[in-house]
């Protein structure tokens, strides 16, 4: 194999490839990604056995071929080359190595054979359709921080995404919980995608999907089975595995029957959740939220560190209330309210609390109070 | 040298009998009168309280010990002679010793007569730290004044009055810090007084094996050998660096006993780390309905420890011994710690229900650690599981009609299995 490429195309090939690999695994070939040089195109594979992901660059191709070395090594150097160098890679196939020539730069790789290399199996998807990227960006961006990190409760190690009805007919849905806050994220339903099962895609999946979705204009291939989940650009493929359980039946989470409604300045209210939080302990964090007539007061009283206040001026007309809430729950949640006021709908001190965005239902939170 | 008589606490210079009583039990030490830090161990302790309260028993080798399946708890010395030892299991004690009596544990009795040990030494000092019901360290700094003796008068005093007033017998370790006093009180039992001086204090560990230090057990001893340390003064060879490099903190800690320093202080108030409890069965089981009987009274065991002490857990263990002795245990970090029965059961069971299949197993045992105070506990529910509040209240509920009508007054039937 020898193929010239340039180091821009290079550099983004190899390092959605090195954030696939597994930084510590006892598979060696796991570490390596496969190049494949064929035509006029160089393909660039990475996997941990659960994502697999497949970039393609346009490239000068001498000989066609393939080998694998080191996805984290290449990266490296890639990375420390000049902006705008021509790279040749270069794999003889004899000795083992792949020499990697850029300027008067000269390395020589270990390589493993491709032979080795684990593709992941190809698979009948049940549901395939096109969403433009900014659409999955809100579903996947707004609901990630939900994510349970917790291995015990595996099914909520990742997003919902599945069908499912709102107000105004069918939407595709994202939800995400880790059983002390829950996102649920609408968007509208993308045609095609009506038949998709419901699948949990994986908190990793859902990080190196991000960098498909910058591109505004972007159109992303959707393909979806009881088991994978695949999404594609023209030039870059990422399958991943889905999770293989059940996800909690999340709509009786969802409050219904809250109607003390507060409505407040998301950001200021972020800021101030913020200033208070300061002076709480370390482990629980919990601010209480003191609700009367138009008026919020926050406070923090940790006992062996100090105690902290803050008044705003908000909306608020009900009965008075006391309620708190772990601080960086309520500043997660504040933060992805951008455009309008923030909507707390209460019930009483001790029952979950649903918030929204103004009055737009396709984005709503939950997060349960803890005692003050 | 100044001398003290064991019998009659007459203060002297030294000589091989006491000028007083005649009694041959001196006992001289050049830093006799300087030293204040003891440990006091009893002898023999839940044998002895059993011999006491059954004079049939005296002379008879007695074993405290759970069941057939269990292991020695206790073994008085008629037992330890024929080669008895706590921590061995019962079949093999029983195989050396076929004569002994056996004694269930009577905890409650073994509770008692420590209380009473207790009160004795409060009056030598406010500065004790209990390690379990018969041994303690005891700082007798600055006392000598208020008692008008130095502290090894008193400590003798206080085994002759426990021996004479309380039937039981114990034994003193004095030095100059707790690591000395502890492996002092080990060295003229039963009924003995050892002391360890500062000056001596280089002389007297050369030669003895590390082991001796309280917390080296054989993982650590086989790491040390590995390293060539067998005695203290193979130690003294080392450098800190290199022994803190190889041990980590145990290292630093090895570097200074080895010198004989150990600067902890006698504490009242051990900060607790643990909450647990453990049972080994009369025969293997690998029945889950069985088990999940004993997880969920055994969580209960720990949440009633927990809140009597206004204490909560953020990491809940199971433990598990298999019929083939191997140890399982399995540990899960909870974001918001706990001291619920309920949360502790449900826990430990999703710990339990992924190690299934290991079975059958002669132990189970539960406990919560990492613990904080019960006002940083249970703040807030968990939003998928419904049932968590209602389950929560029920709990309050039940634990405020068991403080009032008996533990037994309300159960559920789970408990029963």
């Amino acid at each position: 194999m020898k193929l010239s490429i340039e180091r821009g195309a290079l550099l983004k090939a190899v390092s959605q490839a090195q954030s696939v690999v597994e930084r510590r695994n006892t598979i060696p070939i796991l570490a390596n990604v496969l190049i494949e040089a064929e035509g006029d195109t160089a393909q660039f594979r990475a996997t941990d056995l659960d994502i697999e992901v497949v970039d393609k660059a346009p490239a000068q191709i001498e000989r066609a071929g393939a080998t694998t070395v080191s996805a984290v090594t290449l990266h490296e150097i890639v990375r420390k080359l000049p902006d705008g160098a021509l790279v040749t890679l270069t794999d003889d196939g004899a000795n083992g190595r792949l020499s990697v020539e850029a300027g008067r730069s000269h390395f020589n790789l270990a390589t493993l054979p491709r032979e080795d290399f684990p593709v992941m199996a190809n698979s009948e998807y049940s549901a395939n359709f096109s969403a433009p990227a900014p659409v999955l960006r809100r579903l996947f961006d707004k609901s990630k921080f939900a994510i349970s990190t917790e291995e015990t409760r595996y099914y909520l190690n990742g997003v919902y995404l599945h069908v499912s009805d709102a107000d105004g007919g069918k939407v595709l849905r994202a939800v995400a919980t880790d059983g002390h806050r829950l996102a649920r994220i609408d968007a509208e339903l993308p045609d095609g995608a009506a038949e998709m099962p419901g699948v949990i895609v994986p908190r990793k999946t859902v990080g190196e999907l991000r960098k498909l979705l910058d591109d505004d204009e972007m159109q992303i291939a959707v393909s979806v089975s009881e088991t994978k989940i695949r999404f594609a650009t023209p030039n870059i493929t990422l399958t991943s595995k889905v999770i293989d359980g059940t996800f909690p039946d999340y709509t009786r989470v969802i409050p219904q029957g809250n109607t003390r409604k507060l409505e407040v300045d998301a950001s200021d209210f972020a800021a101030a959740v913020d200033r208070v939080a300061t002076v709480s302990s370390e482990r629980s964090r919990a601010v209480k939220l003191s609700l009367d007539e138009d008026r919020l007061v926050l406070s923090v009283n940790a006992p062996d560190s100090g105690a902290a206040e803050e008044e705003l001026a908000v909306a608020y007309g009900d009965e008075r209330l006391e309620i708190g809430f772990n601080a960086k729950y309520l500043l997660e949640i504040a933060s992805q309210v951008d455009r309008e006021n923030a909507v707390f709908l209460f019930n009483s001190s001790g029952d979950p609390t649903l918030m929204r965005e103004g009055n737009d239902t396709s984005a709503v939170y939950v997060v349960m109070p803890m005692r003050v | 040298m100044p001398a003290l008589c064991r019998d009659c606490l007459t203060e002297f210079e030294a000589s091989t009998r006491c000028p007083a009583c005649r009694s041959p039990r001196v006992l001289s030490h050049p830093e006799l009168s300087e030293l204040t830090i003891a440990h006091m161990d009893c002898d023999a302790f839940y044998a002895s309280v059993e011999k006491r309260d059954d004079p049939s028993l005296a002379g008879k080798p007695v074993i405290i010990g759970g069941g057939k399946r269990g292991v020695v708890s206790t073994a008085c010395y008629v037992a330890r002679v024929r080669g008895v030892r706590s921590a061995m299991p019962m079949f093999q004690a029983l195989k050396l010793c076929p004569d002994a009596v056996v004694i269930k544990p009577r905890m409650e009795a073994y509770a008692a007569a420590s209380r009473e040990i207790r009160a004795m030494m409060d009056e030598l000092t406010p500065s004790i730290e209990p390690l379990s019901l018969d041994e303690a360290f005891l700082d007798l700094t600055g006392t000598a004044r208020l008692h008008g003796h130095p502290p090894a008068v008193m400590l003798a005093r206080l085994i002759k009055r426990m021996r004479d007033e309380l039937g039981l017998t114990g034994s003193i370790g004095l030095s100059h810090n707790k690591f000395l006093a502890k492996i002092a009180s080990d060295l003229d039992k039963p009924h003995g007084f050892a002391v360890i001086g500062k000056a001596q204090t280089a002389d007297f560990l050369a030669d003895k094996p590390v082991r001796m230090i309280w917390g080296v057990g054989q993982a650590t001893q086989a790491q040390l050998e590995k390293a060539g340390i067998r005695t203290f003064t193979d130690l003294l060879r080392w450098d800190i660096k290199d022994l803190h490099a190889r041990f980590g903190t145990m290292g630093d800690r090895l570097w200074h006993l080895a010198r004989g320093e150990d600067k902890r202080r006698v504490s009242a108030h051990q900060p607790m780390k643990s909450i647990s409890n453990e049972m080994t069965f009369s025969e293997d089981t690998a029945d889950a309905d069985l088990l999940d009987g004993h997880l969920w009274r055994m969580a209960e065991k720990v949440a009633d420890r927990a809140k009597a002490k206004g204490l909560a857990g953020r990491v809940v263990t199971l433990k598990l011994k298999t019929a083939q002795f191997r140890t399982i245990t399995r540990r899960h970090a909870l974001r918001d710690a706990t001291q619920m029965h309920d949360r502790i059961y449900r826990e430990g069971r999703a710990l339990f229900d992924a190690v299934q299949g290991s079975g059958p197993y002669r132990l189970i045992g539960m406990g919560i650690s990492d613990l904080c105070s019960a006002d940083q506990a249970d703040l807030a529910p968990d939003l998928l599981d419904e049932g968590a509040a209602a389950r929560s209240r029920a709990e309050r509920a039940t634990d405020e009609i068991r403080a009032r009508f008996g533990p037994q007054a309300i159960l559920k039937g789970r408990a029963l299995r």
